[in-house]
């Protein structure tokens, strides 16, 4: 039986072909996350059959769950998974470019740059200037610390060693600057700002995950589109230049959707640590190194982890609802410690 | 070497002068402040102290102990960076990089949240043990498989070990919003409105400690000629790295107990004064305690007027400064050995 199915157009212009094993994984992931969706959803303070969830969810749902589940669950779930979704490709993307297993948004200092953004928005513009913004303002906090990590981490070239210890200087350094916002902002904000801080999706609503989809649609297709040129620069700058593509321009592309997706991830549920990390690195191992799989896979994974960890976070100590950063950092630094043991070879000097 | 770094009369004249900046940075640290108060004032509170004096009472109880605290949390964890430095050979070595701040404040504030431990000596020993089990950790796996302790898998460990214990002391926020304001108080560290009675009862394991590592400025020369070379010498290594590793676990869990998290101080002052005296550490560890000392009375001070009237965390003033720092020695290389 032939391992590949050809998808290929009518005219014959758009063609690639699809490795049997890699479409069944990444068709039972997408099942899992169906599965997940609703059983997550139908878990909390007051269980709710799984079955009612569906129906809600097609719109023929029963009145009495219809204020628990279309107010309080269903956005949270969903904007869990999203979250999820954006840091996994970004992380994926980052690994990628920096060519460099441990490359994670929150480790390189992009999302410590994102709460910088995000501090300032919600202590000095919190109120008068509406929250669709907030994205935006994180965006532009992580591009402005990457630009900084990349360009002091530039000594003819940038080595990937140099450009994590960097990005760990600069992260303390933003973390710094957030305290230093909490602490001069009044004590309401504290609270809410520290909740953030620590990665919850406590309160969300559907406004947030309208403000959140728009990214995350224009934005993993887009990291989809560039996947030639991205197979095509895994074999390294010098053999990318001589096959035509223009190094320099697709690595600014491709850091660019990276931080974007990190900005807005980190803007909607704050530092929500290691999924970039660990989601890309699961990918990989069940579905090799082709790039267009690892982003839908990336993507999945990463919504997977979110899910669960909040899931967890919301339900394991009711009626506390613990931050779900707590639970991906759990997971995350003993996995990060695990692939530094991994890669040593890769990382002396 | 060159000559002059290591010309014993100006290791001598430097010892005296950065003893001079110490006492006079100690004597600035407690006159000035939110409340402005005369020189004369100031001397008047120590000859002839009148307690109902309000400036007198400012002096002797807020900035005075401000001060003795800000000098005995600067000195331990320059000295703590500096033995940390040795021990790994690794530039980068400072007790929070190594996640030693972050572990003690997991430890700490876990004790405070779960078990209502609220007196300091209790908050010690707990740091000291939250100190040495993230060290440890960071140790082992810095120097797991099979080319030993390199740099760059050090501070990668710690700065995941750190991580994880930021983030865990983070979600006990949510566990008690009561606590919110003194957690917060140990995340950015913070060496104001703490008593001196406190401090003294934390003050001789930090003192004995001290003194241990001033002892050390002779074995830890022959350790950094390396390892074998130190055996043939006579050196017992293994005590020796053992004792390193107590007092650095000494100094830094007793800083982390004393005035929370405070970054940069171990990382900074050990390379300011190897680059004066050059790579002596009898010379090195009693310096780096006096301008680990210096650095962070200046920084207190600083804190105190950046953003009048509130007062920044003194954490955050380090990490201002030392960030930069940081990135500096991060670009010069961290391969070189020393």
């Amino acid at each position: 039986m032939d391992k590949y199915v050809t998808l290929r157009s009518k005219t014959g212009s758009f063609s690639f072909q699809v490795e049997k094993r890699a479409a069944l994984i990444l068709g039972g992931l997408f099942l899992c996350s169906l599965l997940l969706f609703v059983i997550c959803t139908s878990l909390g303070s007051s269980y709710i059959p799984p079955l009612a969830v569906v129906q809600q969810f097609l719109g023929i749902g029963e009145k009495e769950y219809e204020f628990i589940l279309h107010v309080l669950r269903l956005p949270r779930v969903t904007m869990a998974y999203f979250v999820g979704a954006a840091l996994g490709v970004s992380g994926l993307i980052l690994q990628r470019v920096i060519r460099n297993p441990l490359g994670s948004p929150d480790i390189v200092g992009v999302t410590g740059g994102a709460s910088g953004g995000a501090i300032v928005f919600i202590v000095f513009f919190m109120g008068s200037v509406s929250l669709r913004w907030l994205p935006l303002a994180a965006i532009l906090g992580a591009a402005i610390a990457t630009l900084f990590i990349y360009s002091l981490s530039w000594k003819k070239g940038v080595t990937p060693i140099r450009l994590i210890l960097i990005g760990i200087g600069i992260s303390a350094l933003m973390n710094a600057f957030v305290t230093m916002m909490i602490v001069i902002s009044e004590t309401a904000v504290t609270t809410k700002a520290y909740l953030w801080l620590t990665g919850s999706f406590y309160g969300t609503n559907w406004e947030d995950v309208s403000l959140m989809v728009p990214w995350i649609v224009i934005l993993i297709p887009l990291a989809l589109l560039l996947t030639g040129i991205v197979n095509v620069k895994e074999l390294g700058d010098d053999v990318a230049l001589g096959l035509g593509v223009r190094v320099q321009w697709y690595r600014f592309i491709l850091i660019a959707i990276s931080v974007g997706l990190a900005g807005v991830a980190v803007a909607f549920a704050g530092g929500i640590g290691f999924v970039g990390l660990i989601a890309p690195h699961v990918a990989r191992m069940l579905l090799g190194r082709s790039f267009a799989r690892l982003v839908l896979g990336s993507a999945m994974i990463g919504g997977l982890i979110v899910i669960l960890a909040d899931t967890i976070a919301r339900t394991a100590f009711l009626p506390l609802d613990i931050p779900a950063g707590v639970f991906t950092a759990g997971i995350g630094a003993p996995f990060f410690i695990y692939l530094l043991y991994r890669n040593q070879q890769r990382l002396k000097g | 070497m060159n000559a002059f770094s290591s010309s014993q009369t100006v290791k001598i004249s430097v010892l005296i002068l950065s003893f001079i900046v110490f006492i006079l940075s100690f004597v600035l640290s407690v006159a000035l402040g939110k409340t402005p108060i005369t020189f004369q004032t100031a001397i008047d509170a120590f000859t002839h102290y009148d307690g109902n004096n309000k400036e007198h009472v400012i002096i002797m109880t807020s900035r005075l102990s401000r001060a003795i605290i800000a000098t005995v949390v600067g000195a331990s964890l320059a000295v703590a960076g500096a033995l940390m430095q040795a021990l790994t050979r690794n530039p980068l070595a400072a007790p929070d990089i190594f996640g030693i701040n972050a572990g003690a404040l997991f430890f700490i504030v876990a004790a405070a949240t779960f078990f209502s431990v609220d007196s300091l000596v209790q908050y010690m020993w707990i740091g000291f043990l939250g100190a040495a089990i993230a060290g440890g950790l960071v140790y082992l796996l810095g120097s797991l498989g099979g080319d030993g302790l390199s740099p760059i898998k050090i501070v990668l460990a710690g700065a995941a070990i750190s991580a994880l214990f930021i983030s865990f002391t983070q979600g006990m926020l949510v566990i008690d919003e009561q606590k919110i304001q003194s957690i917060l108080f140990w995340l950015a560290g913070s060496v104001s409105g703490r008593e001196l009675d406190m401090l003294l009862s934390v003050l001789p394991f930090i003192a004995v400690a001290g003194i241990i590592a001033l002892f050390l400025g002779k074995p830890v020369n022959i350790l950094m000629s390396g390892d074998d070379v130190a055996k043939n010498l006579g050196l017992n290594t293994h005590l020796t790295k053992v004792m390193i590793g107590v007092v650095v676990v000494f100094l830094a869990g007793g800083s982390v107990a004393i005035a929370g998290s405070i970054g940069f101080i171990g990382l900074v002052v050990p390379h300011i004064v190897k680059g004066i005296t050059g790579p002596n550490y009898l010379w090195i560890i009693p310096l780096s305690a006096l301008t680990g000392a210096s650095l962070l009375i200046m920084a207190d001070l600083a804190a105190r007027f950046v953003i009048m009237p509130q007062e920044m965390p003194i954490g955050v003033m380090t990490a201002f400064l030392g960030t930069p720092f940081f990135i500096y020695i991060a670009r010069k290389g961290v391969t070189k050995r020393g």
